[in-house]
């Protein structure tokens, strides 16, 4: 579980809200009005006010490298710094993960140069969760995707979240992907989170 | 052995042949006689005005008034760091570092060449202590402000690679740890390669000095060594301080990396 109490970034008013183990919650809201920021406060990226606790735990209290491996941010955009995509994983990911979400086994042996954007996002998807996080905070995952890796993506995404019983924020536009993947809603307007109807 | 003097008659001749080339560039509209003339003013003026401060020095002979030149130096040394960045730290932070920095490094091995190595008596005899440091702080200035012009303009290029590092739970030296040696690699290089060429494709200036002024070259070729290895481990060490404080002040307590400690280019001097 992840809980934060009156967290407040520079567009966020005082909040508290919890994400349960295992659940999926959308946040969705125009553009500009501090989704990101909310993602980097919850992974201590960004100086804010309030406290944040993942179950029994205080940010404040924690390492911040330590907090940022249970609390994993996935930005929009992924970097990628050396030359092979190997390089940027600890351990070699299992090849039913690449092929779920439709990348071939040798997909690790390629170089970075040669990943269009959707090969990216799906391999940075892959790569932040190869290091057993407790939650996940997604930043349009699939913003990069056609139809159908989106819904690979999606499915796969829900399977571990579920088997992982990992708290998430996933940030999404589309109505229809909210509709798929969402147990709870919250819009985030005028510096407030508000709770919509997921269905 | 007497070294020939030179007179002021002898300087004008090769004043002649500077305003000469500057003749030459102008005819030929290449447009660098205003500028070359202007730095040989500056050259002959400034060097004039230092022969000036280094006679009144070496007439002085006390502590004092060699322990302030020396101060004076560091502290212009560190300025002229400062001045050479591009993004420069906030609140005069640049002029800290880079002044911290040459003077745990430049400073520190050229009193210890002078105490354990030369000896000479008293150790702080000007006309030892006065060239070397000018020599040292030189060459760790460089070092200096060229890795910290590199870290700082490589993090503030990088920020979202060293942010997607630290989002996967990397420490802060991790995530910045490949700009570091970068940094670090472009401070030194310019020392490597003198050290590498020395003697082969270039004489270095402070041997050819000393042949000239009479010293045998088996001396002014030890001179020369123990020179170039001071200056090695003077601008390691101040490069490595300078990029050690620089990318930890890049981030909080936090690990959060903070670019909003960087002016942006053409704030102010400081």
């Amino acid at each position: 579980m992840l809980l934060f109490k009156d967290l407040t970034t520079a567009n966020l008013t005082p909040q508290t809200r919890q994400l349960d183990n295992g659940r999926i919650v959308c946040l969705s809201g125009a553009s500009g009005s501090g989704k990101s920021l909310l993602l980097r406060a919850l992974a201590d990226l960004d100086a804010h006010e309030g406290e944040v606790f993942l179950d029994v735990t205080l940010q404040s209290a924690t390492p911040a490298h330590l907090w940022r491996q249970w609390v994993r941010l996935v930005p929009a955009e992924s970097q990628w710094w050396s030359d092979s995509v190997r390089d940027h994983f600890a351990e070699s990911p299992d090849p039913a993960d690449l092929n779920a979400l439709l990348l071939p086994d040798t997909a690790l042996e390629w170089p970075v140069s040669r990943l269009s954007s959707g090969e990216k996002q799906r391999l940075a998807l892959l790569r932040a969760i190869s290091t057993a996080p407790r939650a996940l905070l997604l930043d349009e995952p699939t913003a990069n995707l056609d139809q159908t890796a989106r819904l690979a993506v999606e499915d796969w995404l829900i399977m571990k979240i579920r088997a992982n019983d990992w708290p998430t924020l996933w940030v999404a536009h589309d109505e229809d992907q909210i509709q798929r993947v969402a147990d709870q809603h919250w819009q985030l307007e005028s510096g407030q989170l508000i709770e919509l109807e997921p269905a | 052995m007497d070294l020939i003097e030179i007179s002021y008659f002898d300087l004008g001749l090769a004043g002649l042949l500077v305003i000469l080339l500057a003749a030459v560039s102008w005819w030929a509209r290449l447009g660098i006689g205003h500028r070359l003339l202007i730095a040989a003013a500056r050259t002959i003026i400034q060097l004039s005005l230092i022969a000036l401060v280094l006679e009144a020095l070496f007439a002085a002979d006390g502590f004092f008034w060699i322990a302030l030149m020396a101060t004076v130096m560091v502290l212009i040394a560190g300025r002229e760091v400062a001045s050479r960045q591009e993004r420069r730290f906030i609140r005069g932070q640049s002029f800290a570092i880079g002044t911290l920095s040459i003077f745990l490094s430049g400073f520190s091995v050229t009193v210890f060449a002078l105490l354990v190595i030369i000896g000479p008596d008293p150790w702080y005899s000007p006309q030892y202590a006065i060239p070397l440091l000018g020599m040292m702080l030189g060459n760790t200035m460089t070092g200096v402000a060229v890795s910290l012009d590199r870290l700082t303009q490589s993090a503030w290029d990088h920020r979202a690679v060293i942010e997607n590092r630290l989002m996967l739970g990397e420490t802060w030296q991790s995530a910045i740890g490949h700009l570091r040696r970068d940094a670090m690699r472009s401070g030194m290089i310019p020392t490597i390669n003198a050290m590498a060429t020395a003697g082969i494709v270039s004489l270095p200036g402070m041997m050819t000095g000393q042949i000239l002024s009479g010293t045998t070259p088996a001396l002014a070729v030890r001179y020369q060594i123990l020179i170039m290895l001071a200056i090695a481990v003077g601008t390691g060490f101040g490069t490595m301080a300078g990029v050690l404080i620089a990318s930890r002040n890049l981030f909080d307590g936090r690990q959060r990396l903070r670019l909003d400690r960087l002016q942006t280019p053409n704030g102010s001097k400081w």
